[in-house]
């Protein structure tokens, strides 16, 4: 029974699955920001000083928690349009909140109505069979008119003055929004790495059928992948609105596509279950550091757009030619 | 050892909007007993396992395990009831490692921290048990953590082989494992059937190439557009009569054209 073959398959020796391993492309990536920091810091001597680089985290730390869930969204084969709208629906209905509510529930709500967003938006793609761009393009234009509606189109500002610590206060001089967004980093990457859940978004993006023929309650994992998503939603409107010290029904615009953007930088591929929470992590740096460091040197945010445009583009490319070669 | 058959599927219906893929099928399997399912393209053969493992609900007939009636919602169930079914096309998921793929839907997990709702997977054990299980089916892989993508077609089938062995199914159904293979991997399919039944498992094999049934199957069926037309034991009757069947032996002129050869 147990007479040795030579030929017996082999592991790994780390025993982590190779497509979670830190990759040639992940190693590719980090060379890319080591270059950007140093060309930068050339460029304008600012760049490389403390108060900057607290800056860049704080700014991008909104950033980083969307562009974590939309990942795992991708991973598991859709994509979310709806994430800047909805945004500035929560920051206005939970500021409103909070003014009568008081702080915590003020807060709780933020998330909660990520929560019940994202799981509308879940449903509607794994229960109703909406694909994610149209069901998402109509999360889009509802939540925009919504919390136009409800805001009157005018910012809200009476939220308690100890609100504003989640957007401005520090830790040991570390950012709080930075820390928020570590630690989303570290718990979605813990998600898709190590447990059942994350194994069965990558399956489902792999292969739907595959997962379905599995035994894997394909549509229950998908909204869950959605909740959890709005959820983070919901946290990144609550850490934005803090920071503007003011609610307004457009304050996430454009976020729905600079974290698709920092999502497919970091290597993560659209609709094939390929990437990771990672590369996501990566991504958002990259897209940080070019931003902030192209605004130290003058250039303008138009120049900017058409940059990130190029750069997607590439990025997107390269993936796809090193697909062929392999 | 047990009286009634492991599986009986009786009178089974199925139609996806104006196409009637099945009318009428029926089979029934032993325990430890190998049928060959046969049919021309698009007879029904995939359509009918779809219905017995739960991707399909059926629009009218019913299944019994055992003897006992019972409905599949989902292949979750059939699973759970010793169900496996290596699909046509295969069914893996491409981007992840051959380990992944043997438990997916089935992982180990550990909880190192022993507290609720953190268990995490238990990379390490199914790692050991792929490489056993591979090991036993005496198929070499380079690595298991190999993405199956990566793989050729042959090594592909063998994962979704392996996978389909790995939880001491009752049954376990074949839709064409033998197609994309070369002829010495064929070789090692049928072994694998042959050692199935010797361990008492039940096998229903689809294939197209009817000397791969004749190696391996007791019984055969055959379905024509749907319906159960013929059963026979595999030594009481010829590859010439099957193929009539298969063609349509009822009707003149082909039985003329299966006979003409
Ligand atoms: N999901 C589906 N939706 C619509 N029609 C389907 C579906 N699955 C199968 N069919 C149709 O049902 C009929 C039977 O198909 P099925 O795949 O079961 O045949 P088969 O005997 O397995 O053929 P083959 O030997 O080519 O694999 C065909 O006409 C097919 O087009
Ligand atoms: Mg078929």
């Amino acid at each position: 029974m147990s007479q040795k073959t030579d030929t017996a398959p082999d592991a790994s020796r780390t025993g982590i699955a190779s497509q979670f391993r830190f990759d040639l492309n992940g190693l590719g990536m980090v060379f890319i920001i080591i270059a950007l920091c140093i060309v930068f810091s050339w460029l304008n001597p600012n760049f490389y000083s403390g108060t900057n680089l607290r800056n860049v985290a704080r700014q991008t730390a909104i950033l980083g928690i969307v562009a974590c869930g939309q990942t795992i969204v991708i991973l598991s084969g859709g994509f979310d349009l709806s994430a800047g709208m909805v945004i500035g629906l929560i920051s206005v209905t939970s500021s409103l909140i909070m003014i009568d509510h008081g702080l915590v529930i003020g807060c709780l709500s933020a998330i909660g109505i990520g929560l019940a967003i994202g799981a509308f938006n879940g449903i509607m793609i794994a229960k109703a069979g909406l694909p994610a761009f149209i069901a998402t393009l109509a999360m889009y234009s509802a939540a925009r008119g919504l919390a136009l509606i409800i805001s009157g189109g005018l910012p809200i500002t009476d939220m308690p003055f100890e609100f504003g610590w989640i957007g401005a206060g520090q830790i040991l001089t570390l950012p709080v929004p930075a820390l928020i967004s570590l630690m989303v980093f570290l718990l979605c990457s813990f998600l898709m790495v190590k447990t059942r859940f994350g194994r069965h978004v990558y399956a489902i993006g792999g292969n739907q059928d595959s997962a379905l023929f599995s035994g894997i309650n394909v549509d229950r994992v998908k909204i869950l992948v959605w909740s959890l998503h709005g959820g983070l939603v919901g946290l990144a409107a609550l850490v934005l609105t803090s920071r503007a010290v003011s609610a307004h029904a457009t304050l996430g615009e454009g976020m729905e596509l600079e974290s698709i953007a920092a999502t497919v930088i970091g290597g993560t591929a659209l609709g094939r279950g390929r990437g990771s929470i990672l590369n996501t992590f990566l991504g958002v740096v990259v897209m940080a550091i070019l931003t902030n460091g192209l605004n130290l040197i003058n250039v303008s945010s138009y120049y900017q757009m058409v940059a990130i445009g190029i750069i997607i583009a590439t990025a997107v490319y390269v993936d796809q030619f090193k697909r062929v070669k392999s | 050892m047990s009286e009634h058959p492991l599986i009986e599927l009786i009178d089974i219906h199925k139609a996806f909007g104006p196409v009637q893929a099945l009318s009428g099928a029926s089979l029934s399997i032993m325990p430890g007993e190998v049928v060959g399912l046969v049919g021309d393209n698009a007879a029904g053969k995939s359509t009918f396992m779809k219905v017995l493992t739960g991707v399909h609900q059926p629009d009218s007939g019913e299944i019994k395990v055992n003897g006992e009636r019972v409905t599949f919602r989902d292949p979750g169930e059939s699973r759970r009831t010793g169900i496996e079914m290596i699909y046509q096309n295969l069914a893996l998921a491409p981007n992840l490692d051959v380990v992944a793929n043997v438990f997916l839907g089935r992982e180990l997990l550990r909880n190192p921290l022993s507290l609720p709702f953190l268990s995490v997977l238990d990379e390490k054990l199914m790692e050991h048990k792929t490489i056993e299980l591979l090991q036993r089916l005496k198929i070499n892989v380079k690595s298991v953590r190999l993405l199956v993508e990566k793989m050729s077609g042959g090594q592909q089938q063998a994962v979704a082989i392996a996978r389909s062995v790995a939880f001491e199914a009752k049954l376990v159904i074949m839709d064409e494992p033998t197609a994309a293979l070369a002829v010495k991997e064929v070789g090692k399919v049928l072994d694998i059937i042959n050692n199935l039944r010797a361990d008492g498992v039940s096998v229903i094999i689809i294939s197209h190439r009817l000397q791969d049934i004749f190696n391996v199957a007791d019984r055969i069926i055959v379905l024509q557009t749907g319906k159960t037309i013929a059963t026979r034991k595999t030594k009481e009757t010829t590859m010439d009569e099957i193929v009539k069947f298969i063609v349509g032996g009822v009707q003149p002129e082909l039985s003329t054209i299966a006979s003409g050869r």
